[in-house]
């Protein structure tokens, strides 16, 4: 019995301990109902990422409606390669060619926040650091060795990563700025919100509206149980 | 009425509704766990026609199947709640039917004269199991691909045919377009005898009649009611009774099932894994590969059995075994009482244990093992058989209350 009690508290803590594992994510916080997030969001994709990521399920036209921009804004300013409104938001970039450069071609990006997770893509965007030893001259904290070159880095400079201990004991203790960006700290974690805040709108394009619309199903729904359990009851009194 | 007549003298149209409606007398003292009969049926209904509907635009083809999935959530009108209608519907049919079959186990209805109805029930989940099974490859996710692939293999442990017989099943050597494309099949034809089982199962209901709360047989007592002469005193005819009744559980449950579609289709992980939003891919085995929830026992039963002759085997036969315990229950059950209110502590006992057992199961099933989790889970698996080995003993000596004449309150 004690070693019952002894096997069901380690395996308890070490699910606790495997829970917790990896990189501490930074909360997102995204707000999905704050447009103008999504289109600076937007923007910053078209211009950041768009180069060598497709989001192939997510089309021009649904975005300028989820997000309130019109057909002729978003042809202007967001669609450099031209094509029609209703196209996917497709890469330009060749996947053979890319494969070559980066190890892998660069994956597509529509459900990205739903297989990773929120808060993964905001603090992978922003735990890119430098290490000599890596192709692209940086590393990320969130996902070692990645093949991706740290394509913000005008914004965001060029930071260093700190580390106390030594070997297999090393523990990661912050990021240091070696070299300023365009932006200041509190700026660049501003744009990245509006980013993560765009691709998890493009992860589920209805999610707002799902929510919107559950409130009035559920009202719907409640008001339906009642008036059976009243029914019910009336009926039951031929039984009781 | 003369145009019922018309139909009665081709079809028995009015009898059948008599006989299985409005003048089937189930007991009076139905409760709570009574719902989850007609739940289950509800749910059947819900995950064919969504699944109907879903078949429309989605692609049983590898290259194609994980985008048109999301070309139905996205580009499809309310492709998107048909989706997680059917997502979500998975679950909550292994929820309904888990707490149906608890109601047997606790009031005995397994028990003479429901053996067959209980083996058809035990029949009608197998083929779930099935049909949810080969329903999760069909989205061609990292974790549809990856668990299909570890659940295949399982096959190959069959000493000498075993090889032979998983390229069988997946019509390929490992999980591929083959596989995915017969897999479609079966997943669209199998709900159909799924609902032809539950008209079976009906069937046999009707014929021996509701078990209840109490384990009284109603047609053994007084005859006359309110409504017939002849029928059992403490029936009442399911329809309006119970049809009215299981319309506020109807209610209830939509509620539920509505707030997780609306609110929280992926159920955090649970109900739609997140490694299923990416694309499978036989070349990338994704770091820890877990069932959906619903199978997570049996899973664990699996990883804690230790290979024997550098066999898997063992471990196969093991999981299987737990399901073919089910259909052994009504010969196990001694005891000359059949409901849980009448039954002694040793048998609650024994209940709690198995319950206890196949929820700590079903926890271990989602972990990554560790030798800690695997002991548990040996642990719980012994528990779990010995629930149905001792239970011709415990149900025997246990210590039993009287069992009323009449059904209470």
């Amino acid at each position: 019995m004690k070693k019952l009690i002894i096997a069901f508290l380690m395996a308890a803590a070490s699910s606790l301990a495997w829970s917790s594992e990896g990189p501490k994510l930074d909360k997102a916080n995204v707000d999905l109902t704050d447009q103008a997030s999504l289109q600076r969001g937007a923007k910053l994709f078209v211009n950041y990422c768009q180069g060598c990521h497709s989001l192939q399920f997510q089309r021009y036209q649904r975005m300028a409606d989820d997000i309130g921009l019109t057909y002729d804004e978003v042809k202007q300013n967001l669609m450099f390669a031209g094509g029609k409104i209703g196209d996917t938001m497709g890469t330009s970039l060749d996947k053979t060619a890319a494969a070559d450069w980066f190890g892998a071609p660069p994956p597509d990006l529509s459900v990205i926040t739903r297989a990773r997770g929120v808060d993964y893509i905001y603090t992978y965007l922003r735990s890119f650091y430098q290490d000599e030893k890596r192709p692209f001259g940086v590393n990320n904290m969130v996902f070692p060795d990645v093949g991706m070159p740290h394509v913000m880095a005008e914004l965001q400079g060029v930071q260093k990563a700190k580390f106390s201990g030594e070997g297999s004991h090393k523990v990661f203790e912050g990021f240091e700025l070696a070299k300023p960006g365009k932006m200041s700290a509190e700026e660049f974690d501003g744009a990245m919100r509006d980013l993560t805040a765009f691709l998890t709108y493009v992860g589920e394009p209805i999610q707002v509206k799902r929510q919107a619309l559950g409130i009035y199903v559920l009202l719907f729904l409640a008001l339906f149980t009642v008036l059976a359990y009243l029914m019910k009851k009336e009926y039951w009194k031929d039984v009781h | 009425m003369s145009f019922m007549n018309w139909i009665d003298e081709r079809f028995p149209a009015t009898k059948v509704w008599k006989e299985h409606l409005s003048e089937y007398y189930a007991p009076k003292n139905f409760n709570f766990w009574y719902f989850f009969g007609s739940l289950a049926l509800l749910v059947l209904v819900i995950q064919i026609l969504t699944g109907v509907w879903l078949a429309m635009n989605y692609k049983p083809d590898a290259e194609l199947a994980f985008a048109s999935v999301e070309y139905i959530m996205r580009d499809v009108d309310w492709g998107w709640l048909i989706r997680y209608m059917h997502s979500t519907g998975a679950s909550a049919f292994f929820i309904v039917v888990y707490l149906h079959m608890f109601r047997g186990l606790i009031y005995g209805s397994y028990r003479k004269p429901r053996e067959l109805l209980w083996i058809i029930g035990v029949i009608i989940y197998v083929a779930m199991m099935a049909t949810a099974f080969m329903g999760y490859l069909l989205p061609w996710g990292q974790m549809s691909y990856w668990g299909a692939q570890v659940i295949v293999n399982l096959f190959a442990a069959v000493p000498v045919v075993g090889e032979d017989l998983s390229v069988w099943v997946r019509g390929d050597y490992v999980i591929s377009d083959a596989t995915l494309n017969r897999f479609f099949a079966f997943h669209f034809l199998l709900p159909f005898i799924l609902a032809a089982l539950v008209f079976v199962h009906i069937v046999a209901l009707h014929k021996v009649g509701s078990n209840n709360p109490d384990g009284v047989e109603i047609k053994k007592g007084p005859k006359g009611n309110r409504w017939s002469e002849t029928a059992p005193a403490d029936g009442i005819p399911f329809h309006p009774y119970y049809s009215v009744k299981d319309i506020v559980g109807v209610g209830v449950f939509l509620m539920l099932f509505a707030a997780v579609i609306f609110f929280a289709p992926e159920m955090n992980g649970f109900f739609i894994e997140a490694p299923n939003f990416e694309p499978a891919n036989p070349l990338k085995t994704p770091a820890h590969i877990a069932p959906v929830w619903y199978f997570t026992p049996f899973y664990a039963m699996l990883r804690a059995v230790p290979p024997m002759f550098g066999s898997q085997f063992p471990g196969v036969v093991v999981m299987f075994g737990a399901i073919i315990m089910f259909f052994l229950l009504p010969w196990l059950d001694r005891s000359p009482v059949k409901s849980i209110r009448y039954k002694g502590m040793l048998t609650k006992v024994w209940i709690a244990i198995f319950v206890v057992s196949f929820v700590v199961l079903g926890w271990l099933g989602v972990q990554s093992a560790t030798p800690a989790k695997t002991l548990l889970a040996q642990i719980f698996t012994g528990l779990y058989f010995l629930f149905f080995f001792l239970m011709p003993w415990y149900s025997k000596i246990d210590k039993t209350k009287p069992v009323p004449e009449r059904v209470t309150k």
